[in-house]
């Protein structure tokens, strides 16, 4: 099988960036790296697909041999439709984020803070903090109850 | 016959179109999303009867041969997932609407809740019967992008949080996926599985390791076997109770069902069983010791689900045919019985105000039926006769047996102590949230709590509600099906069994694509 070293180079660089971004703390970033690597994949894909040649349509005068191989572009064009409707719903997680937060960052855990710093609750000693509990209403929405179960 | 096949893809696909357009009426969204549901689980039920006694089902998608366009097939294990999960769905599907119906969740952006769970339903389907690497991709996509919706539901700021973490690291695994095909595509030129089984074989053995490797890291993390389960006890527990009971359930089992495939079909040799039996190993053991030091069930019990994927790669990892089969039928007991426990953690929840086990007390008294409807299914995850965990884990320890390795005694060792690991956690759950009465709660001291941590901010008691008779039907429905696994665990494991024999000869799977061989 030979191979286009351009499109070798090109897909190495690709992985490399989006890579990076992906280990990013910025979502937006985090979005920016999911694009290049979804994009250095399907550059993976057309690289197996082999040697470039005609448009595979059945003619006079054109053997199999000579045509490109079809199958690798319906595969990546289903790949780019998914990452298209992925990096969609991205992008409005990220606005949700920042519309609540007012930030970009993903935040540190919770419990990984307690860890480090060695300040993990232990029941009974009772200290608790009631910054984020679960009884905050699930929408931003005005809570419609029907049983008069108001919160 | 084969004509049900695409039908269980399609069905919840069109059920999820229509509660889409109904929209503004989640009465009847609720009554196409369990028509969806309750039709597939009928075809799912007649699909796993003919294929038991009849034979394997086969569509080609739009009436192209094998090679060049998508089949679809159904053998027993793919028609066994299919009923399990139809049964799974169903149930979860009236809890939640039990406690939709409750809490009211009229004009709120929840009336997306139905179609993005009846799209998870078709992703997972869709990946059980996929014959193609391809669409087994797409369906995992399918079911992905609709969790991710399902995880970020309503959109707080600790689902978001959770949410993204689990998106992350879902979107790397499925790029990994997609690499792999690509990887594969370029060594065999096809995708088709069947194809992929017989043209692995000329493949240079460094190669296929290669591969093998990049298809079982992708689908391990989906699968959240050790080292790569790190991000689901941290995201699962943040979601509402309905979605966390049919992720712990489903999703990481539609990773398992494709390392089966993977290493029954694709990659039949035996190189990588030891190194997946060390990891079977840790995955078992470091779930189980992150069990043990939760004080929230829900936390809990995504840390159990963790460890007991261990067991089902245990059985993946023998390369025998009655490996393959205990794997199978644990995979389905597993599904029924974890998801049984979230479930009625979502009733505690609601009776008790809390779920961590700090600030509950008293259950048995004010809710014997919760009391119930936990206690069995936490004896039959802990593995106790006569129950269906007891069976799947006995049947495992057998066929590790088999082996006689050293490696497989110590397994054996490992896996008994995490079952009773399992049930040390739960039962400090029930001794101190049922049995514990509730006037003690206020300075509790014990050995139990000695080694509990608990997260900050976890634990808030939040306002008691009363709990509708269609959550605790649906949880009781659940413990029913778990029961009947235990009653009817012979013909059960006589299909896995059966299935099992069908996987480790890869020649079956080819059969059912090319009935009159391949011109390969």
């Amino acid at each position: 099988m030979s191979v286009s070293v351009v499109l070798l180079i090109v897909m190495a660089v690709l992985y490399a960036c989006g890579i990076y971004l992906l280990l990013e703390r910025s979502m937006t970033r985090v979005l920016l790296g999911f694009l290049l690597v979804g994009n250095a994949t399907n550059l993976l894909i057309l690289i197996m697909a082999g040697k470039a040649g005609l448009a595979p349509i059945v003619a006079d005068g054109v053997t199999a041999d000579e045509m490109t191989d079809p199958l690798p572009e319906a595969l990546i064009l289903t790949a780019i439709v998914i990452t298209f409707g992925v990096s969609a719903f991205l992008m409005a997680l990220i606005y949700r984020s920042w519309r609540l937060a007012r930030e970009d960052n993903l935040e540190d855990d919770a419990d990984d803070i307690a860890m480090r710093d060695g300040s993990m609750i232990i029941p009974g000693e009772g200290s608790d903090d009631p910054s984020s509990g679960p009884d905050e209403p699930d929408t931003e929405f005005p809570v419609h109850t029907e049983g008069g179960d108001a919160r | 016959m084969n004509v049900l096949v695409p039908l269980v893809v399609l069905v919840p696909l069109v059920g999820a179109a229509t509660a889409l357009i109904l929209g503004k009426s989640p009465r009847a969204q609720r009554l196409v999303a369990i028509l969806a549901l309750a039709i597939v689980l009928v075809i799912g039920s007649v699909m796993l009867w003919a294929v038991d006694t009849v034979g394997p089902l086969m569509m080609e998608v739009g009436g192209w041969a094998a090679p060049f366009g998508i089949v679809l097939i159904v053998d027993r294990l793919a028609a066994l997932m299919v009923v399990v999960s139809a049964i799974v769905l169903l149930a979860v599907l009236i809890f939640s609407i039990g406690q939709g119906l409750a809490d009211g969740d009229r004009e709120t952006p929840v009336s997306i809740y139905y179609p993005a769970y009846l799209i998870l339903a078709t992703g997972v389907f869709n990946a059980f019967i996929a014959g193609d690497l391809f669409n087994l991709y797409v369906g995992f996509e399918i079911l992905l992008v609709s969790s991710y919706v399902l995880i970020t539901l309503g959109g707080t700021e600790a689902r978001i949080r959770a949410g993204t973490t689990y998106i992350v690291v879902s979107l790397v695994s499925s790029m990994l996926f997609l690499a792999s095909i690509a990887m594969i595509y370029g060594a065999v030129g096809t995708v088709n599985i069947a194809q992929i089984s017989l043209r692995m074989q000329d493949i240079p053995v460094d190669v296929q390791i290669l591969l093998h490797i990049m298809l079982l890291v992708a689908f391990g993390i989906k699968a959240a076997i050790f080292p790569l389960s790190f991000w689901l006890p941290d995201s699962y527990p943040t979601a509402p109770a309905p979605v966390t009971a049919v992720f712990a359930g489903l999703l990481t089992k539609v990773g398992v069902y494709a390392i089966i495939r993977t290493e029954t079909i694709i990659f039949p040799g035996s190189e990588l069983n030891t190194p997946l039996m060390i990891v079977a190993l840790l995955t078992m053991v470091i779930g189980v010791l992150g069990a043990v030091a939760q004080a929230d069930i829900k936390r809990l019990l995504s840390f159990t689900l963790v460890s007991h994927i261990g067991y089902m790669i245990l059985g993946i990892s023998l390369g025998s045919e009655i490996g393959t089969a205990a794997a199978i039928f644990y995979i389905v007991h597993h599904i029924v019985v974890q998801t049984t426990l979230f479930l009625s953690t979502g009733l505690i929840e609601r009776q008790g105000g809390s779920t961590s086990i700090t600030k509950l007390g008293g259950l048995l008294k004010a809710a014997p039926v919760i009391a119930v409807l936990f206690f069995v299914p936490a004896l039959n995850l802990g593995g106790i006769p006569p129950f269906s965990g007891f069976i799947g884990k006995l049947a495992l320890f057998e066929a590790t047996a088999e082996q006689g390795t050293a490696l497989a005694w110590v397994l054996i060792g490992a896996g008994a102590l995490v079952s009773l690991l399992t049930l040390y956690a739960l039962m400090r759950v029930w001794n101190l949230a049922f049995w514990r009465p509730a006037e003690d709660v206020e300075g509790y001291e014990s050995d139990l709590l000695d080694n509990v941590r608990e997260a900050p901010g976890a634990g808030t008691v939040q306002k008691k509600r009363t709990i509708p008779a269609l959550m605790i039907g649906a949880t009781a429905g659940m413990v029913v099906v778990s029961l009947a696994l235990t009653v009817f665990a012979g013909p059960l494991f006589g299909i896995s069994a059966r299935a099992g024999e069908n996987l480790e000869t890869p020649d079956t799977y080819v059969q059912i694509v090319f009935p009159g061989g391949a011109d390969d």
